[in-house]
């Protein structure tokens, strides 16, 4: 691994930033909860309040992104400061992908972790940021495990699906994670043949080493994410339903015409998946008529598919 | 005891490593350990202690309340139920909690720890840190992983502290509950769960 750790003199004894384990430890910590997208400090009032694990500060919701249209950058800086200073749970905020410098500035300004995020408008069609340089934690997107690993092997250290962001349609946030279960049980089956994890390796673009980590944990080294069209209670409990370890919810809450009673519903949901009476009861606390409209993805065109953009190697 | 019925508590966090930490400490030490994930109160029925879990203390409480788990919780804490708390699951057990250093104390979930503690009080994410520690009469060493943790500010005289850095106790027991700011479960050393299975043999609350 390409790990930089820091090392800090603190009193009379040497402590370690930005370790892997440290990196890593903070996704684990939100596992089974929501991240929130929200664009001022009001909205992130509202996500803590009704039980959000963070928050994602945005300049606008992918739903708008989308309608807008235009470059897509990093959130105005003032901003994030002012969510930073209202609430008292983690931050995230997004950088487009392969702006190394959007990243940069996130660091320096102490978000808790960067998103880099096909969201926004791509910044470099090459490559995505080498995110073992920085100490603050990265989570990326992906759309099966090749691209997870992909990811994972650049430093990320918590991994969500793409989905299709601001359609408030969870159909590809379900194909992404059924992509990726797919290979997992693919390289678990492959665990006592060096030879076929090794092809598989090739066909993903990544190292054995890393085929044969996800064959021996049966899942992915770090904490898996669904995101992408989430809107709804029970779209969050399926995900959870499908092995994710958490959600984000972006335009879903903030789309809709019942925000504070959906983002409670929705954390509801997730903490209580497993159990069909409280997932009704979360899903009674929505109304359907309130719900963001979203959009068909099978009519959509490519060049509107925010799930397509970046660097594909 | 050799057969042991433990609690994780469910609502959000960490709850996977503990159960790792917690199944290998449990195969050591030669003792059937069934794990149960706490999240109604309903859920409490037949246990021998339980573990709450890192994450987020807000975003459990929330969820706690919301079934009556947190008040069926608290009343068997305050008759002597074994815990371990980590980072939130600490703050959780506090008598007082800090939201940040120009806040006014509140009570934790489960006020039973005689402490104030101070939520993120190293910081944020980029504070976060490692290093290596003792803990008095449990591990000569572990790495201590401190993930936006708290500080404990001030103990009260019930309180035992078996672990400190910069001055400030990191690992403190107070009877039949045992609590860290930093992350065991992280740290792949079982030692800690060994002490928290070791208590829960020896209790007599049932």
């Amino acid at each position: 691994m390409q790990e930089r750790k820091v090392l800090k003199e603190y009193g009379d004894v040497e402590i370690t930033l930005g370790s892997t384990n440290l990196k890593r430890g903070f996704a684990k910590m939100v596992k089974h909860g929501v991240v929130m997208d929200v664009t001022n400090p009001t909205q992130a009032g509202i996500a803590e309040d009704a039980g959000a694990v963070a928050v994602m500060v945005l300049d606008k919701l992918p739903a708008d992104i989308r309608a807008r249209g235009g470059v897509a950058r990093m959130a105005t800086i003032q901003a994030i400061k002012e969510t930073m200073e209202t609430v008292s749970i983690p931050i995230m905020a997004k950088c487009r992908i392969g702006h190394t410098m959007e990243a940069r500035l996130l660091e320096e300004i102490g978000v808790d972790m960067i998103d880099e995020s096909e969201v926004l408008t791509p910044a470099n069609e090459a490559s995505h940021v080498w995110k073992w340089d920085f100490t603050v934690p990265f989570v990326n997107g992906c759309r099966d495990l090749g691209e997870a690993l992909r990811r994972i092997e650049e430093g990320s250290a918590m991994i969500r699906t793409k989905g299709e962001a601001g359609t408030g349609n969870v159909a590809e946030a379900i194909r992404h994670m059924r992509m990726v279960n797919n290979g997992i049980r693919q390289v678990v089956a492959a665990k006592d043949n060096p030879q076929e994890l090794m092809i598989l390796a090739r066909e993903m673009k990544v190292s054995y080493e890393t085929v044969l980590k996800v064959a021996e944990l049966g899942r992915l080294p770090v904490v898996n994410f669904a995101a992408g069209g989430i809107a709804t209670p029970a779209d969050a409990a399926m995900m959870m339903q499908m092995n994710c370890d958490g959600v984000f919810v972006g335009s879903g809450i903030y789309k809709s015409e019942d925000p504070e009673m959906r983002a409670e519903a929705i954390v509801m949901a997730v903490t209580h998946w497993n159990n069909p009476e409280k997932v009704a009861e979360a899903q009674s606390m929505v109304s359907e008529r309130k719900s963001m409209p979203g959009l068909d993805i099978s009519t959509m065109k490519e060049e509107k598919k925010l799930q397509l953009r970046g660097a594909n190697l | 005891m050799k057969e042991i019925n433990i609690g994780l508590l469910g609502l959000q966090g960490a709850i996977e490593e503990h159960e790792a930490s917690v199944r290998s400490a449990a195969k050591a030490l030669g003792i059937q350990l069934d794990i149960h994930t706490v999240l109604l109160p309903e859920d409490l029925e037949g246990l021998h202690g339980i573990i709450m879990p890192g994450g987020e203390s807000t975003a459990m409480i929330k969820q706690g309340k919301k079934s009556g788990l947190l008040q069926a919780l608290r009343n068997k804490l305050e008759d002597g139920f074994p815990a371990f708390g980590t980072c939130a699951g600490a703050i959780l057990l506090s008598k007082r909690v800090k939201r940040d250093a120009h806040s006014e104390i509140t009570e934790g979930a489960f006020p039973i720890l005689d402490q104030t503690i101070l939520r993120n009080g190293y910081g944020r994410q980029k504070d976060s840190f490692a290093v290596k520690l003792p803990i008095r009469g449990i591990v000569d060493e572990i790495e201590a992983i401190f993930i936006r943790a708290p500080i404990i500010e001030k103990t009260g005289e019930e309180l035992k502290v078996l672990a400190e850095f910069g001055g400030k106790p990191v690992f403190v027991q107070q009877g039949n509950i045992i609590a860290s700011t930093f992350h065991p479960e992280l740290s792949g050393n079982n030692g800690v769960h060994k002490y928290f299975l070791k208590i829960i043999s020896e209790n007599t609350y049932q």
